[in-house]
């Protein structure tokens, strides 16, 4: 299983590498869902220090949406489908494999989104052991959430729109818990951070054990 | 000895309609099996649910002893297709994809670069993407899947599709090789004259059942097994 995560995931991350759509699309468009918030509450420079962290989940949610799209797109052009269940990987692995291309893809977003956020909107980082953990642990339940129910719209011919239906109501525990984990790591609120973490992390454990037990059906479905 | 692949009055849906309506069809090792019969009999149908691709939901189905009724995922490492698709990545490199079918399938990678020859995908074109090949080409890519793979059984949909008339030796010629090593061949082709210089039978099918299966004549020739 391992072994054939390894396999897959290096190879979704090799072909975004060639088609360069995380970096000429995907993340201009982080950007500029970052900078739209900014025109929006620019007239009121607390409050946008305030939702930073729901503004800055939502716009990780949103790139995460495309980044799971375009890994079943490239599994769906000329057979490749097909080619993925006649190769005989273990569906468990490529569940994995996808799993953890879409979480670098993100993670990598993050880090931009990051820096646009301290830039635009000037925030303050008070726990950043609590920001980095939270942040590691809500972009697996989001690439894990999104690949299950990737997966699941994979053959059909409205996957697209489909898609952030199914997976917009599935993933709010996740922005909730890493908006609330933000907050705190930011000094912004006197929540408990650390107990939103716990909520990520049975998250990621619910999503991660459904795809590995699952997915072998949901690859046969599409 | 038992048949390769074995299917008895096997039935296969897509959505309610029977795809296979009652396939009978025994193929041995090393044999070479053609498969005629006019659009829609049911001949890529066939090769997918030889393939463990496609769900036979009645009568039987066996293939390198796995039964495809009960656990069609069993053989699928097994088995090599080409079919109408070329299951290939366009972004990546026509090495990138020999390699990644061929570590998938759990083969040795000293396969790649001869496959890659022998099918003429030299100098610059194992590293051009898939994408910006020619339909023979991205075809020639897909053989060299399957030859680098070298699998128990060969499913071949329309192969000599989209080849030139020097690819279409080298396909035919590793076909021979393969059976020769004791590979099963499966193929559907439209091109009679070609298959049936191939194939030691040719099964006919009509309407998703079998309805004829003859020896092929005349009967394959050492020298043409050469």
């Amino acid at each position: 299983m391992w072994r054939d995560a390894l396999l897959v995931g290096g190879k979704d991350l090799r072909v975004e590498m060639r088609s360069r759509v995380t970096t000429t699309q995907v993340a201009p468009y982080a950007i500029l869902v970052l900078l739209l918030f900014g025109f929006a509450f620019d007239q009121n420079h607390t409050l946008l220090s305030r939702v930073t962290p729901g503004l800055f989940w939502v716009a990780v949610l949103l790139c995460a949406l495309l980044s799971v799209q375009r890994s079943f797109a490239v599994e769906a052009a000329d057979g490749a489908r097909d080619g993925l269940r006649l190769s005989g990987l273990d569906p468990a692995g490529v569940f994995l494999g996808k799993v953890a291309a879409v979480a670098v893809q993100l993670a990598a977003l993050e880090v931009i989104l990051g820096v646009g956020v301290v830039v635009l909107f000037g925030t303050d980082l008070t726990d950043p052991g609590l920001l980095v953990l939270s942040a590691a642990a809500a972009t697996v339940g989001l690439a894990a959430a999104g690949v299950v129910y990737g997966m699941m719209a994979a053959g059909l011919r409205v996957r697209e729109t489909l898609l952030p239906l199914l997976v917009l109501p599935v993933v709010a525990p996740v922005i909730l818990g890493a908006t609330q984990c933000w907050m705190a790591a930011l000094g912004l609120s006197a929540t408990d951070g650390w107990r939103w973490l716990i909520l990520l992390g049975a998250f990621d454990a619910i999503y991660l054990t459904l795809g590995v037990v699952g997915f072998a059906t949901l690859l046969e479905e599409a | 000895m038992d048949p390769v692949i074995c299917f008895r009055s096997a039935v296969a849906l897509v959505g309610r309609f029977p795809v296979l309506a009652g396939v009978d069809l025994e193929v041995a090792a090393g044999e070479i099996v053609a498969v005629a019969g006019a659009n829609g009999a049911g001949k890529t149908s066939l090769l997918r649910a030889c393939a463990g691709l496609l769900p036979v939901v009645a009568g039987e189905a066996w293939v390198l002893g796995e039964d495809l009724v009960s656990n069609p995922r069993a053989v699928r490492r097994r088995v090599g297709m080409l079919g109408h698709s070329s299951f290939l990545y366009d972004d990546l490199s026509v090495a990138e994809n020999v390699r990644f079918a061929v570590r998938a399938a759990r083969g040795s990678l000293d396969k790649v670069a001869p496959s890659l020859e022998r099918l003429g995908l030299t100098g610059r074109l194992p590293d051009t993407p898939v994408a910006a090949l020619s339909a023979g080409q991205r075809r020639r890519a897909a053989i060299a899947v399957l030859v680098a793979r070298d699998p128990e059984v060969w499913l071949l949909d329309e192969p000599h599709a989209g080849l030139d008339s020097e690819h279409r030796d080298v396909l035919d010629a590793a076909v021979r090789e393969a059976s020769a090593r004791g590979a099963t061949v499966v193929l559907a082709s439209h091109e009679h004259e070609r298959a049936r210089s191939l194939a030691a039978r040719t099964v006919t099918l009509a309407g998703g059942a079998t309805s004829v299966d003859v020896m092929s004549l005349p009967p394959r020739s050492p020298a043409n097994v050469a």
